[in-house]
C-alpha cells in the first residue's frame, strides 16, 4: 500500500464516499458490537452473505458489519439503507424473507420492525424510533454507518481530514486554542478542560513527551469507551495524533482494559491500516510529523484508571497512584511530560478541528459544552448507548430515550458515575446533564454509566455493593482508603444482616468525611460517595434495616422470612412454577407454602410474585 | 534458547517451555514489559506457578519480588490451576441489579464450589469479574469465547450442561 499524501487522502475520500453513499445499491448494516455478537449477529451476517451470493446479488447489496449501534436491547440489529429501515432481534431464519421481500421486491418486512411499547405501532425508520430521535451523535457520529475494520469507510466519512488540517495548516497553539474554544472537558469523569491540559503539557520543557489514551473503562455499568473503540477506532487515533501535534509528542499509548477483546482487536487493525497508509508513524502524509501508537493491555485493576497509577502500570509496575504534584503534564510516564485523555474526549477532537470550537460549543450549557455519551442500563426498557446534548434532563434520558421502567414497576433512583458517583432520586430527575448541576444533587457526571434502579432495589445493599467494589479495588497504599473502606464495608454488611445499631449511621458519615479528605487518589476520595448519597436520599431504608430489621425492597436475605403472606397471596402459583428447587408447595386455588428445608434463598419467588405476597 | 535452568513442574509440559522462552526473549529488552510477559506465559500454562515466576524473573533479569509484586497486584493473574472451563460471571452494577448474586449462589450450590474457586471435578472455575461492559445483556456470563446474556438462576444450569 502506498503512503498517502494529503492529495491522495482527498482522492481516497471521494472514492470511498461514492461507495458509502451509492444510492443504487442496498447497504445492509449489521451491528457487530459486543452486545449483538452475544445475541447472535455473526451467524446472521454469515447467512446474509450466503443468501446474497446464492442469489447473485453481489453487485446490488453491500453487507457491512458495523460497530455498536447503541440499541443493545433490540439486538441483533440490522439497518438497511436507503430508507433507514431498522430491523431488530433478527435470527438466521429471518434472512431469506428479508432478502426476498425487501431487497428483491422492495417491500420492507414489517414483522421485524421495532414496535413502540407505548403506542404499539411499528416504526420502520431508525430515526423515528424514540430511542434515536432524541439523540445527537457526535463522538458516535460513525456508529452503524461504517465498517470499523475498514479505513476506507472511515476516510469516506471525512476521516483523517482533521489530521491533515491540524498537521498542515495549524500551529500547536492554534489547535490548543480551538480545543479551548470548544469548551471540551474530560469525559472520563473529572471534567478537566482538555485544552488547558494540553497547554500545560506543551509548556512543559522536554524533548520526549507522551500522549496517552485512557481506555481502562472500569466503572461497572459503563460501556461508552468500549462502544466507541468498537465502532469508530480511527476517530480516537486521530484525536491522539492531533493532541500529539499540540504538545509535540512522538509516541502514544492506548491503555485498554483486558476485558475488552473486541475493542482491542479493532483498535489494533485500525493502527495497522493507518500505518500502511502513512497516516500514523513517520512523516505522516508527508508533513514531516512523526507519531507512533501502541496498545497497552491492562491486567484487571480498577485503580489503573487513575492517571498516575495507569502510567506506573505502563512502566510495568504495580499500578499504584502517587501524590500530585508533580502533575503528569510535567512529570508523567517515565517522568516525561504526558497527557492522558479519555477515549470519548479524544473521539470528539477531530470534529472540533474540522468544524471549529464554536460549532462544538453551540450546544450544551454554560459550563458543559457539546454532547455526552451515556451507557443506560439496569431496570430500564431500552438498554443501550446514547449521546445527548449537555443540558438534556435525566428524565428525558430515562423515559423518552430509555422507554421507562419495565414490568410496570416504579422508578427508585438512577446511579451516575459508578463507584465514585451517587444516585439521583425521582424528585431530582429534571436535573440537566451538566457537570456542576449533577454535582449539586450529590452525584457526579462520571464517565457516563447510568444505571436505573426500580423499587425492588435495596439502597443499603447498593451502597454495600459499591463499597465492596471499592474496598476490593483499593490498592492499599494509603491508610484512609485501605482501612476506612474496609470499616465502612463491615458496617454496611452488618446493617444488611440486620445487626445494625443506631450509631452506625453516624460512624458511616464520619468515616466518609475522613476518607474523602485524606485519601491519596480519586478512588479513595470519591469512594464514600455512594454511601453518602444513599444516606442523603434513602436514610429511611437504612433506618428500617436497623430499627425494624426489615428490608423494604426485600433484597437482604438475612432480613427475609421466606414465608407466604396469607392475606396478599392470590393463590396463582407463580412462585411454585418459578422455584428452581421445588421448595414451594402449591395446588390449584390453594395457598402456597415454602419448605425452608429445601429453599436455597435464591429470591426467584420474590421476583416472580406480582402481589408482594412473600415476606 | 534456554535462559536459565528450567524447573520441573507437573503443569508445565515440555512443549510449553519453548513458547515461554520465546516470550521472554522477545520482551527482555523492552522496558516495562513484565505484565505482557506474565500474561502471555499464563496463556501458555493456564496459570502462574511460583516456579514459573522465578524462571521469568531470571530470564527478564528482574528481582523475584518485582515479578511476584506485579503478578499479585493484578486480578488477571492466577496462582492456582483452573478448571476446564472458566465461568466469568459479571459482577458489574447492571448485572448486580438484575440478579447475578442469585446466579452465583445457584452455581455454587449446583457444582459444590465457592466464588473464585474450582469444582472438585476440575470442570468449572467460577470467576466473578468486573463489569464486562455488556450491560445490555445483563446478567452476563462468559465461558471461553461464548457470551451468555440474560442468564437466570434456572437457565444457568441448562447453559452449563453444554460444557463438559
Amino acid at each position: 500500500m502506498d503512503r498517502f499524501t494529503i492529495e491522495d487522502l482527498t482522492a481516497a475520500r471521494t472514492k470511498a464516499a461514492a461507495v458509502l453513499e451509492n444510492p443504487d445499491i442496498f447497504h445492509l448494516m449489521v451491528c457487530s458490537g459486543t452486545g449483538c455478537h452475544a445475541t447472535g449477529s455473526l451467524p446472521v451476517v454469515e447467512a446474509l452473505r450466503q443468501e446474497v451470493a446464492q442469489r447473485d446479488l453481489g453487485d446490488k447489496v453491500r453487507v457491512v458489519e458495523t460497530g455498536c449501534n447503541g440499541f443493545c436491547a433490540a439486538g441483533p440489529i440490522m439497518v438497511v439503507h436507503p430508507g433507514d429501515i431498522f430491523y431488530q432481534k433478527l435470527k438466521v431464519e429471518d434472512v431469506p424473507v428479508i432478502i426476498e421481500e425487501h431487497i428483491l421486491k422492495g417491500k420492507p418486512v414489517e414483522k421485524y420492525f421495532y414496535k413502540d411499547p407505548v403506542s404499539k405501532k411499528k416504526i420502520p425508520s431508525q430515526d423515528d424510533i424514540p430511542f434515536f430521535a432524541h439523540q445527537m451523535p457526535r463522538a458516535l457520529r460513525n456508529k452503524g454507518l461504517i465498517d470499523p475494520e475498514s479505513i476506507d469507510d472511515y476516510i469516506g466519512r471525512d476521516g483523517y481530514r482533521a489530521t491533515a488540517k491540524a498537521l498542515q495548516e495549524m500551529s500547536a497553539d492554534e489547535i490548543i486554542e480551538e480545543v479551548k474554544t470548544s469548551g471540551l472537558r474530560g469525559r472520563g469523569g473529572a471534567g478537566f478542560p482538555a485544552g488547558m491540559k494540553w497547554q500545560f503539557a506543551k509548556a512543559s520543557p522536554g524533548e520526549t513527551k507522551f500522549v496517552l489514551c485512557n481506555a481502562d473503562e472500569g466503572d461497572p455499568g459503563a460501556f461508552m469507551d468500549r462502544s466507541i473503540l468498537e465502532a469508530d477506532p480511527h476517530a480516537v487515533l486521530e484525536g491522539m495524533i492531533i493532541a500529539a501535534k499540540a504538545i509535540n509528542a512522538r509516541q502514544g499509548y492506548v491503555y485498554a482494559r483486558t476485558e475488552y477483546p473486541l475493542a482491542i482487536r479493532r483498535l489494533g487493525i485500525a493502527i495497522e491500516q493507518a500505518h500502511e497508509r502513512g497516516l500514523i508513524g513517520d512523516d505522516i502524509m508527508g508533513t514531516g510529523f512523526n507519531f507512533h501508537v501502541e496498545i497497552y493491555q491492562g491486567a484487571g485493576a480498577f485503580v489503573c484508571g487513575e492517571e498516575t497509577a495507569l502510567m506506573r502500570s505502563i512502566e510495568g509496575r504495580r499500578g499504584m497512584p502517587r501524590p500530585r504534584p508533580p502533575f503528569p503534564a510535567h512529570k508523567g510516564l517515565w517522568e516525561k511530560p504526558t497527557i492522558l485523555n479519555n477515549v470519548e474526549t479524544l473521539a470528539n477532537v477531530p470534529q472540533i478541528i474540522l468544524n471549529g470550537g464554536d460549532w462544538y460549543a453551540s450546544v450544551g450549557t454554560e459550563t458543559s459544552k457539546g454532547t455526552k455519551v451515556f451507557a443506560l442500563s439496569g431496570d430500564v426498557n431500552n438498554i443501550g448507548l446514547l449521546e445527548v446534548p449537555m443540558g438534556t434532563s435525566l428524565r428525558k434520558m430515562i423515559y423518552d430515550i430509555g422507554g421507562g421502567i419495565p414490568k410496570k414497576r416504579k422508578f427508585k433512583a438512577v446511579q451516575l458515575g459508578g463507584p465514585s458517583g451517587g444516585c439521583v432520586p425521582e424528585e431530582y430527575l429534571d436535573t440537566p446533564v451538566d457537570y456542576e448541576e449533577i454535582a449539586k444533587v450529590g452525584a457526579i457526571m462520571g464517565s457516563g454509566g447510568a444505571i436505573v434502579m426500580d423499587e425492588n432495589t435495596c439502597m443499603v445493599d447498593m451502597a454495600r455493593f459499591f463499597m465492596d467494589f471499592i474496598q476490593d479495588e483499593s490498592c492499599g497504599k494509603c491508610t484512609p482508603c485501605r482501612e476506612g473502606t474496609r470499616r465502612q464495608l463491615e458496617l454496611l454488611k452488618k446493617i444488611c444482616d440486620g445487626k445494625g445499631e443506631p450509631q452506625d449511621l453516624n460512624e458511616l458519615e464520619s468515616l466518609s468525611d475522613v476518607i474523602k479528605e485524606t485519601a491519596l487518589c480519586g478512588l479513595g476520595q470519591t469512594g464514600p460517595n455512594p454511601v453518602l448519597s444513599t444516606l442523603r436520599y434513602f436514610r429511611h431504608e437504612y433506618e428500617a434495616h436497623i430499627h425494624e430489621q426489615r428490608c423494604p425492597a426485600k433484597r437482604c436475605v438475612a432480613l427475609l422470612k421466606f414465608e407466604v403472606n396469607e392475606e396478599l397471596c392470590t393463590r396463582c402459583g407463580m412462585c411454585a412454577r418459578a422455584c428452581p428447587v421445588d421448595a414451594v408447595e402449591w395446588e390449584k386455588k390453594q395457598l402456597a407454602r415454602i419448605d425452608k428445608e429445601k429453599c436455597i434463598e435464591c429470591l426467584t419467588c420474590y421476583d416472580k410474585c406480582k402481589f408482594n405476597a412473600i415476606d | 534458547m534456554s535462559l536459565a535452568m528450567r524447573p520441573e513442574h507437573a503443569d508445565i509440559t515440555p512443549d510449553m517451555w519453548p513458547q515461554i522462552d520465546e516470550v521472554i526473549a522477545v520482551n527482555r529488552s523492552i522496558k516495562g514489559s513484565v505484565i505482557a510477559v506474565l500474561r502471555q506465559c499464563q496463556d501458555v500454562v493456564g496459570y502462574l506457578p511460583v516456579e514459573l515466576m522465578e524462571y521469568i524473573a531470571s530470564g527478564m533479569n528482574l528481582a523475584r519480588s518485582d515479578v511476584f509484586g506485579v503478578a499479585s497486584f493484578y486480578a488477571l493473574f492466577s496462582f492456582e490451576p483452573k478448571g476446564r472451563h472458566t465461568l466469568k460471571v459479571c459482577t458489574g452494577t447492571a448485572c448486580y441489579v438484575k440478579g447475578i448474586k442469585e446466579i452465583i449462589t445457584r452455581i455454587c450450590n449446583e457444582y459444590d464450589m465457592e466464588e473464585g474457586g474450582t469444582s472438585p471435578d476440575m470442570r468449572f472455575t467460577l470467576e466473578p469479574v468486573r463489569c464486562l461492559g455488556a450491560c445490555g445483556l445483563a446478567p452476563v456470563m462468559v465461558i471461553g469465547a461464548d457470551t451468555h446474556g440474560d442468564v437466570s438462576s434456572d437457565k444457568v444450569v441448562d447453559i452449563l450442561q453444554a460444557y463438559e
